[in-house]
């Protein structure tokens, strides 16, 4: 079963009637005892940094997810903020992140002061695949939704799968072995996102 | 690259679709929930959803109605109608909607863009402005409006415009009254000059009546979003009600021939 962390960020019902439509098992988890039988996590998330880190403390689920996640190699999906989560730490705010993918959350601006583009990065923009052997598999000249100021700035070249570019590439998917985050929205991402949700839950 | 969006805007009232022009007499055209799943299908960019009764009902958002339509919408929607509290857009986020829409409560506090971009991130919050031309022999330039057209403010559209992206506002709307549901094209000259006037993402509604006119409006003004309510609900001379938005290939053509990439 796939359950998707329900911390009161994030569309949580966007991904069940999504799996539901792919023919998966799906359950959202307001409590670590949800987390118990879970195959496959998803963390969603939107908003400021330091809110999610502060909600998903309070939450109650965070022990029980990094056991699932870092012990028993549960696959996990973070999306957008949720993504974030994953990185030590995050130019937006002062909490420290999971820090389950080395890397800190920085602005377009404050990579490239003299970005002109408008901000927040908003719409949909292309992916360059860098790693087509998982969540990317089976797509052709993939395009997803983003909605975002802030990115994954990995410090680890090979946790970094795929980038996209908006004044400067940037990495818009990563990987640490069992855990995975992407800055886009594969829930609102049509046929590519449907795709993506798709090879994750069959990971 | 990132690509200018092409929006259909839905205007709610009593639970169904409504169609206006120039902000008056709705024609009914259908069930919300139904053209979700239409343009589900034919992968809509985005999804703007107004609903044009609550605010002047003084009524809240209708909140199951909004649950239902993120349920249903696989792409990135945008609600807004009645919505004047921190409270209301914490909720609307959290029933699955990317973004909330704020309209006369923006304009009478532009305050109140700031507190919801605290709670839910500047990304969500989206100001959509109901503008109209002045007309007569001694009046120029544009004025702002609520409710629906029926009330006119005393603001400089730029200077407005500025107020609402240091307020916080992650995207304006421009929605321009006297070209609802004209479609004879977009007030270009408006949209370069609030183009030029701020750095935050922009969508123009109101004017478009061809897939032309959405080229246009790329040409003049860039990566933008361009929303359109007739012409992704009316197909013909005759306005005969059809789902249609444009495919992929020829969203590729707009692109490439206004913007010279893709």
């Amino acid at each position: 079963m796939i359950y998707v962390v329900d911390y009161g960020l994030g569309n949580v019902q966007a991904f069940l009637t999504m799996f539901k439509r792919l023919g998966f098992a799906a359950a959202s988890a307001r409590s670590s005892t949800d987390l118990e039988n879970a195959t496959k996590i998803i963390l969603p998330g939107v908003g400021a940094f330091d809110h999610a880190v502060e909600l998903l403390n309070q939450s109650g689920m965070r022990e029980q997810l990094e056991k699932r996640v870092l012990m028993d190699k549960v696959p996990l999906l973070g999306i957008c903020v949720g993504m974030q989560l994953l990185a030590n730490g995050s130019e937006e705010g002062q909490a420290p992140g999971l820090g389950w993918v080395p890397g800190r959350v920085r602005s377009f601006r404050s990579v490239e002061p003299s970005m002109h583009l408008p901000q927040p990065h908003m719409g949909w923009n292309d992916v360059t695949v860098d790693d087509a052997s998982t969540i990317f598999a089976n797509m052709v000249n993939p395009r997803f939704y983003f909605l975002h100021s802030y990115f994954f700035d990995c410090e680890r070249p090979d946790n970094a799968i795929a980038h996209s570019s908006y004044g400067l590439d940037f990495t818009c998917a990563v990987r640490a072995d069992n855990v995975y985050g992407v800055q886009f929205h594969p829930e609102k991402s049509h046929h590519f996102g449907t795709q993506l949700l798709k090879n994750f839950a069959e990971l | 690259m990132l690509r200018p969006r092409i929006i259909p805007c839905l205007l709610v009232q009593n639970n169904g679709l409504v169609k206006t022009v120039g902000f008056k007499s709705p024609k009914y055209v259908g069930d919300p929930i139904n053209a979700v799943k239409i343009f589900n299908e034919k992968e809509a960019d985005e999804l703007i959803v107004l609903d044009i009764d609550a605010t002047v009902k003084g009524a809240e958002p209708n909140f199951q109605m909004v649950a239902h339509l993120a349920a249903e919408c696989r792409m990135p929607l945008c609600y807004g109608g009645g919505v004047r509290s921190v409270e209301q857009a914490k909720r609307i986020i959290g029933l699955g909607v990317e973004k909330v829409a704020i309209s006369a409560a923006a304009v009478a506090d532009p305050q109140l863009l700031t507190r919801i971009a605290d709670a839910v991130g500047r990304q969500s919050v989206v100001a959509v402005l109901d503008v109209r031309k002045r007309t007569g022999l001694f009046s120029s330039g544009y004025e702002i409006t609520t409710r629906n057209g029926n009330v006119s403010h005393k603001l400089d559209i730029i200077d407005f415009v500025k107020e609402l992206e240091r307020a916080g506002a992650g995207e304006i709307v421009i929605n321009s009254v006297d070209r609802d549901g004209v479609m004879k094209g977009y007030d270009l000259k408006l949209a370069k000059d609030i183009r030029e006037a701020v750095g935050i993402p922009l969508t123009f509604l109101g004017g478009a009546g061809s897939l032309g006119d959405i080229g246009e409006l790329f040409k003049t003004c860039g990566v933008v979003g361009a929303a359109a309510g007739s012409l992704f609900v009316f197909k013909g001379q005759y306005r005969a009600v059809l789902i249609n938005y444009p495919t992929q290939a020829q969203k590729d053509e707009i692109i490439r021939s206004s913007l010279h990439v893709c």
